[in-house]
C-alpha cells in the first residue's frame, strides 16, 4: 500500500490554511471579514497566508466594489477541492493506521 | 491557534469545527425555543379563555387599544401577531446574548442563510393564512400556521443545530393531525408551538449550553 503521508499536502501543514480551506469548502464564497472572524486573526496574518494559497491555486480572489467600499471575496477552486479531498483523505488513513 | 502540527486526529477536529462553525449559527439559544413556547401558551389561553369566550369581547376590545371591532378572527389575528413578534424578539435577544457571551458575531452569512430560509416558507405560510381567515376558513388555520412554520424549520435547520430540523418534522405532523381532527385546532397549536417549543428549547440548552 502506498504510504499515506505522500498524500499529505505539504501547504495545510499549517492549521490556519487548513482553517481557511475547512471554510471555503462548505461556504461558496467568503470575504476577508467573514475569514478574519472565523479564525480571530490580524489583517496581516491572515493576508499573507490567503496569498500562499493563491499562489498555489487552491483559492481564488476576487475584487468588487459593494457602493463604494471594495470588498474581496475568496473561492476555492477545484484544483484546490482535490489537493483538500487527498488531504483528508490521507489523514484518515493515518488514523486508521 | 497552533501554526505547525503532525496530529492527524486533531487535524480533523479542527477541520470538522471550522466546517460547522462557517456554515451553521450556532449562536441560536435554547432558551429562545423555551421563551417562545411560553409566548404560544399564554397566546392561546388568551384566544381560549378571552377571544372564544364571546361574552368577554367587550373587554378584550379594551384591552387591545380599543379597536373598535367585534369580529372574532381579528383578534385572533391579532392575538397570533402578538405572539409572533414577542417570540423572535426573544429568539433574538436570548441569541444575541449566547452570541456576545461566546465573543462571536451575530451577523454573520450562515445567520443570514438561516433567516433567508426560514422567512420564505414562514411569510408564504403567514400570507396563507391570512387569505384563509379572509375567506372564512378559520378552522384550518392552526393546521396551514403548523405546517408552513414545520416546514420554514425544515428548511433552515440546515444552517444551525440538527434538532430544529427534527422540531420542523414535529411541527408538521401536528399540523397534519390539527388539519384531521379540526376542532381540536387550537390544541395542536397550543402543543407545536407551546409544548414543543419548550421541550426542544430545554433539550438544546442542556446539550449546548451547559
Amino acid at each position: 500500500m502506498k504510504n499515506p503521508i505522500s498524500n499529505l499536502q505539504k501547504v495545510f501543514e499549517s492549521r490556519i490554511r487548513l482553517g481557511i480551506m475547512s471554510a471555503l469548502m462548505v461556504n461558496e464564497t467568503l470575504d476577508f471579514n467573514a475569514l478574519k472572524e472565523l479564525l480571530e486573526l490580524t489583517d496581516g496574518n491572515l493576508a499573507s497566508h490567503l496569498k500562499a494559497l493563491e499562489l498555489q491555486e487552491i483559492i481564488v480572489v476576487s475584487k468588487q466594489f459593494v457602493g463604494r467600499k471594495p470588498s474581496t471575496t475568496y473561492k476555492a477552486t477545484e484544483k484546490g477541492k482535490l489537493l483538500f479531498g487527498q488531504h483528508l483523505n490521507a489523514l484518515e488513513q493515518l488514523i486508521n493506521r | 491557534m497552533e501554526t505547525k502540527n503532525t496530529n492527524p486526529q486533531e487535524d480533523l477536529i479542527a477541520i470538522r469545527n471550522m466546517m460547522e462553525r462557517s456554515s451553521k449559527f450556532l449562536s441560536l439559544s435554547g432558551l429562545s425555543g423555551v421563551f417562545a413556547g411560553i409566548c404560544a401558551l399564554v397566546g392561546a389561553a388568551v384566544a381560549l379563555f378571552f377571544i372564544l369566550n364571546s361574552a368577554q369581547i367587550t373587554t378584550t376590545a379594551q384591552e387591545v387599544e380599543g379597536v373598535c371591532c367585534d369580529s372574532l378572527k381579528f383578534y385572533l389575528a391579532i392575538d397570533a401577531f402578538v405572539v409572533l413578534v414577542v417570540a423572535s424578539l426573544g429568539a433574538f435577544y436570548f441569541s444575541f446574548r449566547k452570541s456576545r457571551k461566546a465573543h462571536q458575531p451575530i451577523w454573520t452569512k450562515s445567520f443570514r442563510s438561516l433567516l433567508g430560509h426560514l422567512l420564505i416558507p414562514l411569510v408564504t405560510g403567514g400570507v396563507f393564512a391570512i387569505i384563509l381567515l379572509i375567506r372564512d376558513n378559520v378552522q384550518l388555520v392552526a393546521s396551514v400556521t403548523l405546517i408552513f412554520y414545520g416546514l420554514s424549520l425544515v428548511n433552515a435547520g440546515k444552517f444551525t443545530f440538527g434538532e430544529i430540523h427534527y422540531l420542523g418534522l414535529t411541527e408538521i405532523v401536528l399540523g397534519i393531525l390539527a388539519g384531521i381532527f379540526v376542532s381540536h385546532g387550537l390544541l395542536f397549536w397550543a402543543v407545536g408551538f407551546g409544548v414543543m417549543h419548550i421541550v426542544y428549547g430545554i433539550v438544546m440548552y442542556y446539550r449546548y449550553e451547559r
